[in-house]
């Protein structure tokens, strides 16, 4: 049976509870677009849709005068449930995309608010499979996994048909060869010769673009046959890791800054690692685990953090009072909590930075501060001198919390 | 005794006349660490405070007799010169630096897998083994010498431990931070092994952190191989759900990676966890009679 979906299934649909990839630290990558995705995989090889992106009503309609009808109109967002969200329509006629395009466009999925909106041809679709590369950090090697049953939720395949998806490591000194395609395909039943040929050299190309890319994750969520036989990446999910941005400028400028949020892009200027929560207690420590570590202590002191701010390792006075101009641009900030342990970071330094940020900003909110290692007896001197009327010291990190969730109550 | 570092280590610092480098080159030596040479390509026959430089890796350990290396260099070239030290026959290297592309990492993990070699890092704190050497970048004067074992991934939440374990009369065998990049040259279970087999370590304090599968692969090797005591800690309990839109991650492991998860998955093999470091530490105390 031929199917023309006018909501293609959508693996972003369900929330990542963690950051498995990443050790659960964040911003360690850059996530693309789906259009982003599909243009590299064209450079690469990998068969894609035509398509045109359009920042405006009039040019979606543009756009699709170019493409022919019918398209599919899709957000553009680096969030989940695009389609259930009504980010992704069908339009069969000028004025339909226009007015598809005008009901996308603007839209708020989930804090996310569209301003692109990709116009696709759209596909006739007889079978939707799943393949993806990714990092297997567990095994420390790339991972190719391939189902036939693509298009649904690949976590829901896994954990219910566990043997109709085929995983298969690569050595990475080896690298991919066209066995590991055969495996694929035979063990994922794939009858079809040409398919098979087809899905093959798509594997190969993907593992050339994971490596030249340096990716993290390139998944192809349908990859779709259509009824005359072809196959095709029908979307893409495709990150890349930060810290190989250095050898790739073209993929640094992919970053959406507009798409992103205001007080996370004003953090990543100055240099500081934030991640916006929901809560009235600002947290500022030093280095992933301690912050984090933070956050729990806040929570379980009964508070709300308001963020999670890491001033990384060797944090100076400015490093300080960048985090709090971030920390503070969150109105529903009340109160923070600085948890800083010194090693390489001095204590002597970020107590200069607190005083820097108070005095240049004018900061009235209560700010309790726990210092301990290198200079700590400096830097709680320096508190203690300036004796201002806003910041209180503490000498753990629990009485730290408890006091932060206090003042902000 | 203690594990990786000791008093037998002889460190070459490879970026020893960079300013990081210097600063914590001089450091470890003054906490006692054998620091024997320094690389720096263009830079042989120079030295920093008596200690003398080298051009390769090679020339520093035929000429002193380096056995452990520290990787100060920057990200661009930390692989390479991982590389460089394993080559030249080094046993153990130790990699501070941090920002190693992980493609790279993903070929070196492969290349050392099969050799004798121990790597540590990247983007680690190091190792120390207080009064006898330090490693890397962990603030010595935090810890006291002991028969407690710490490993953790990350660094600061390392030195919070080991400040309430202090405050609470006890002290440690050897201190390994393992570093939290997504492929690290030593795992949690690689670390839990030598700690076993360490004869000063009596306890083991294990640091987590949410993400990944180390925790459960470490709760199952504590079960089925360890005689001594663990205690855990993971932070992130009240992570939110994480910005990532990928899902791979998570079907490889087949684990949710979320805190609660390693806390049941330890729990479930007998190691008691804590939900705060002070919480770990005063669990570790109860068990050291304290």
């Amino acid at each position: 049976m031929i199917v023309v979906r006018l909501t293609p299934p959508d693996a972003r649909t369900r929330e990542a509870t963690t950051e498995p990839d990443r050790g659960g630290r964040l911003a360690r990558a850059l996530d693309l677009h789906e259009h982003q995705g599909k243009d590299l995989f064209r450079r690469y090889g990998i068969p894609v849709s035509e398509g045109r992106l359009a920042t405006s009503p009039a040019a979606a309609r543009a756009a699709a005068e170019e493409l022919g009808y019918p398209v599919v109109v899709k957000a553009q967002v680096l969030i989940g449930g695009r389609g259930k969200a009504g980010g992704i329509k069908l339009a069969a006629s000028a004025d339909e995309v226009e007015a598809r395009a005008g009901e996308i466009l603007g839209m708020d999925i989930r804090g996310h608010v569209v301003s692109k909106v990709w116009i696709e041809r759209a596909s006739d679709i007889a079978r939707e499979y799943y393949l993806s590369l990714t990092f297997d950090r567990s095994a420390k090697k790339p991972l190719l996994m391939f189902t036939t049953r693509g298009g649904m939720d690949i976590e829901e395949v896994a954990a219910t048909s566990p043997d109709a998806l085929v995983r298969l490591h690569v050595d990475p000194l080896e690298g991919c060869h066209p066995w590991h395609a055969r495996r694929l395909v035979f063990e994922g039943g794939v009858d079809d010769p040409s398919e098979q040929k087809q899905i093959a050299a798509i594997v190969s190309k993907l593992y050339d673009a994971f490596v030249a890319t340096e990716a993290m994750l390139c998944e192809i969520n349908p990859l779709i046959v259509t009824p005359d036989g072809e196959v095709r990446a029908l979307d893409s999910k495709f990150t890349v890791d930060d810290n190989a941005l250095f050898r790739h400028p073209d993929l640094a400028e992919l970053r959406d800054i507009a798409g992103a949020d205001p007080l996370e892009v004003l953090a990543r200027e100055k240099g500081v690692t934030y991640v916006k929560l929901d809560g009235e207690v600002g947290v500022l420590g030093n280095g992933a685990g301690l912050t984090m570590s933070t956050v729990d202590v806040v929570t379980f002191a009964g508070g709300r953090p308001a963020n999670f701010c890491d001033l990384g390792g060797g944090g100076d006075a400015q490093g300080v009072v960048d985090a709090l101009e971030v920390i503070t641009r969150d109105a529903q900030v009340r109160s923070i909590v600085l948890n800083i342990f010194g090693g390489i970071t001095r204590c002597d330094e970020v107590a200069r930075g607190i005083l820097r940020a108070v005095e240049q900003m004018g900061l009235e909110l209560p700010i309790v501060v726990r210092l301990d290692g290198t200079n700590a007896d400096e830097g709680r001197a320096i508190l203690r001198d300036a004796a201002l009327p806003n910041l209180h010291t503490e000498a753990t990190m629990l009485e730290g919390a408890r006091r932060a969730v206090e003042l902000a109550a | 005794m203690a594990i990786l570092v000791d008093a037998d280590t002889r460190l070459v610092v490879q970026g020893l006349t960079g300013s990081e480098g210097r600063f914590h080159g001089l450091r470890n030596r003054s906490h006692g660490t054998n620091v024997v040479a320094g690389v720096t390509p263009g830079k042989g026959g120079q030295d920093v405070d008596g200690i003398p430089v080298f051009d390769t890796v090679k020339a520093a350990v035929s000429e002193t007799g380096a056995n452990t290396a520290m990787v100060f260099v920057p990200a661009p070239f930390a692989a390479d010169a991982m590389y460089e030290a394993i080559d030249a026959g080094v046993g153990t290297v130790v990699c501070i630096t941090e920002g190693v592309p992980a493609h790279e990492m993903l070929r070196l993990y492969a290349f050392i897998e099969d050799r004798d070699v121990r790597l540590v890092g990247p983007n680690c704190p190091g190792v120390l083994s207080p009064g006898k050497a330090n490693v890397g970048i962990i603030p010595a004067e935090i810890f006291r010498e002991g028969t407690i074992g710490l490993v953790s991934r990350s660094g600061t939440l390392t030195y919070q431990i080991g400040h309430e374990l202090t405050q609470l009369g006890l002290g440690c065998s050897t201190i390994v931070g393992i570093g939290g990049d997504p492929i690290v040259g030593s795992s949690f279970v690689d670390v839990l092994a030598l700690f076993e087999d360490d004869p000063q370590t009596e306890y083991v304090v294990m640091v987590g952190e949410i993400g990944g599968d180390e925790e459960e692969k470490a709760a199952s090797f504590i079960e089925a191989e360890m005689s001594k005591l663990v205690v855990g800690y993971i932070a992130g309990f009240t992570a939110p759900p994480g910005k990532t839109m990928g899902h791979a991650g998570a079907i490889i492991s087949g684990t949710a990676g979320t805190a609660q998860a390693k806390k049941d998955a330890l729990e479930a093999r007998g190691v008691r966890v804590g939900t705060t470091p002070t919480e770990a530490a005063r669990l570790v105390a109860e068990i050291a009679g304290a």
